[in-house]
């Protein structure tokens, strides 16, 4: 599905991601984890274009991506979320989703001044998809909601209904549990699971270990950009790699 | 405590906009004297601009301080064709938008890859480079002496347009179709678009808008207005100076659309409106009407920091999020089923 190979990005002298290979199956709970600073959200960045990589090729669905724009990434079927996502906040939660479905509509500006047919059903095509990806979420009674009134696990829900509202293949899911509790924590890990048995490939960075181990059907670990270890939860948590650079003492906690 | 008055007024905004039109359309035979008219006529020249700023700036978030240069381009276009080249005002008229939308796109193309506050000091040496242009380039310009004696619109069938009153419901008609058309943009799929890079860049990308096609866009569409108002602007003052695209003026239309409300459609020509009327009440006082009008700004920004009808419009979503929210549908039937969904709040 999705599969990098020797991806650096160098910041001047720092290399923030060193020569990481890996590849991530279709339908698959993929995680990263590494400590602060080893280049996780970096790796996001280069996957999903916002970074150029400085070398290395990452490939999608066998197609060459390498230097695409993040536009052209979700077009291309790679939705992202981020660790805070920016709403509208003084708009109704299913208003700031509408716009999630855009990229997939062709009306032009010549539309919009005569108000076309194509305009009308486009933008039917649109709410019919924000009502959707809300429901999947299973926020459909705070759609009418100000943006900015939701909880934070709400928050969260609706950047992963956005993300789905671009009709995606793969979800790149920045910290999906920040600043949630544990027992909300636990129903998003649900939802990730019930993305990603709807087909979608998901590849999440998280610093909740416990709700990575569970969740995860393969983790790479990442320190100082570099990627260290790569398997099932059971293998990475062996691994002495790992223990050392990572997990350390805690390690007989997880 | 205004929130009753809102959720009324909101309730009866058609009632409410056929009332404004339909005082707009009797003003002028009301007996108010040609210096009012003149002054009314002025000011909706002026808000067709700010509404054509307000999609850069309110609608797509970037803050462009050229506009005013564009809008002398628009006035200049008029002013060289009628005066130099002999053209009708209409032709002349016809070349205002465009000319000044292709200098936008250019300028755009350029200015916008460049991000927020530097975005900004970079259009605000644009919108200077254009008043030096205009001022330095006397072949073209006539310099700093500008342009004299541009015809006043010629008649089109049996309407004249040389005396104030049909004047002023030609700009009227003209400022009405601007207000229908930005209507038609922000509401559409492109205005949720913009809306969305204002919001947050990265999310924009994220959600697979490409960034410069959108924000060329609008900072073309935004210049358009610009030229069209600088058209009609050449045949209404009928005398055009490099004064006109000095940043002074930009400024003033970011304080029309900041009065009126930033990111909504009526806001700019309010805005506009409501701060001429107030310009000429405090003539009395001469050069110390500033010192009213600067703390009423202060004041204005720090308590309605939305403008006056952005204030009014958050309370409204607000009202009806609460109204909603509180089961006056069946929450969870509510969005599937068709009869019960409401139109979502557009910016009105």
């Amino acid at each position: 599905m999705l599969e990098i190979s020797g991806v650096s990005r160098f910041f001047g002298g720092l290399a923030a991601v060193k020569d990481v290979s890996a590849r991530f199956e279709k339908g698959r709970i993929s995680a990263i984890i590494g400590p602060n600073g080893a280049g996780k959200t970096t790796l996001f960045n280069l996957i999903a274009g916002y970074h150029p990589v400085s070398s290395g090729t990452i490939r999608f669905e066998g197609r060459d991506v390498t230097g695409l724009r993040p536009d052209q990434m979700a077009m291309n079927g790679i939705a992202r979320s981020f660790q805070s996502t920016s709403l509208f906040d003084r708009t109704s939660v299913i208003d700031n989703l509408i716009v999630g479905h855009r990229l997939r509509t062709q009306s032009t500006l010549l539309d919009v001044i005569l108000n076309t047919r194509r305009l009308r059903e486009e933008e039917e095509l649109c709410r019919a998809r924000a009502e959707e990806a809300l429901a999947f979420v299973g926020l459909t009674r705070i759609a009418h909601r100000l943006a900015g009134e939701i909880s934070q696990e709400e928050r969260k829900r609706v950047a992963f209904a956005l993300a789905l509202a671009t009709g995606p293949k793969m979800l790149l899911l920045d910290e999906p549990a920040g600043g949630v509790n544990p027992d909300e924590t636990a129903g998003l890990a649900d939802l990730i699971r019930k993305m990603a048995s709807s087909g979608l490939t998901v590849l999440l960075i998280e610093h909740k270990m416990d709700m990575v181990m569970r969740l995860a059907d393969r983790i790479v670990v990442l320190d100082h950009g570099e990627k260290i270890a790569d398997g099932t939860p059971a293998e990475v948590q062996a691994d002495p790699r790992v223990i050392e650079a990572y997990l350390g003492a805690d390690h007989a906690a997880i | 405590m205004l929130d009753p008055l809102i959720g009324l007024l909101y309730a009866r905004r058609r009632a409410l906009i056929a009332l404004v039109l339909a005082s707009a359309l009797i003003f002028p035979l009301t007996g108010a004297n040609s210096y009012l008219i003149y002054l009314v006529t002025l000011s909706f020249i002026m808000a067709i601009s700010a509404l054509g700023m307000n999609i850069i700036l309110g609608y797509a978030g970037q803050f462009n301080l050229a506009h005013a240069g564009f809008m002398a381009i628009g006035a200049y276009a008029v002013g060289i064709l009628t005066v130099d080249h002999r053209w009708g005002f209409w032709p002349a008229f016809l070349m205002a938008g465009p000319i000044a939308a292709l200098f936008g796109f250019v300028g755009g193309v350029i200015s916008l890859r460049l991000k927020g506050h530097f975005f900004a000091i970079f259009t605000l040496c644009v919108g200077y480079i254009i008043y030096l242009v205009i001022e330095k380039a006397d072949e073209l310009t006539h310099g700093t002496v500008g342009i004299i004696d541009i015809p006043a619109p010629t008649s089109i069938g049996p309407f004249a347009f040389d005396k104030p009153i049909p004047q002023y419901y030609l700009v009227l008609g003209f400022l009405l179709v601007a207000l229908f058309l930005k209507h038609r943009i922000v509401s559409s799929l492109l205005g949720r678009a913009f809306i969305a890079v204002r919001n947050s860049e990265d999310l924009a990308q994220a959600l697979g808008i490409n960034l410069m096609r959108t924000k060329l866009i609008a900072f073309t569409l935004s210049t358009f207005y610009a030229g069209i108002a600088g058209g009609l602007y050449a045949g209404f003052v009928r005398f055009i100076g490099p004064a006109i695209a000095l940043e002074g003026n930009t400024f003033e239309l970011v304080m029309f659309i900041l009065v009126g409300g930033i990111g909504t459609l009526f806001g700019p020509l309010l805005g506009t409106i409501a701060l001429t009327i107030l310009t000429e009440s405090l003539q009395f006082l001469k050069e110390f009407r500033m010192v009213v009008f600067g703390p009423l700004l202060i004041a204005l920004v720090i308590f309605f920091p939305q403008g006056i009808l952005g204030y009014c419009l958050q309370r409204v979503a607000k009202m009806r999020a609460d109204a909603l929210g509180q089961g006056a549908i069946p929450p969870e039937v509510a969005p599937q089923d068709p009869r019960h969904r409401k139109p979502e709040t557009r910016d009105a």
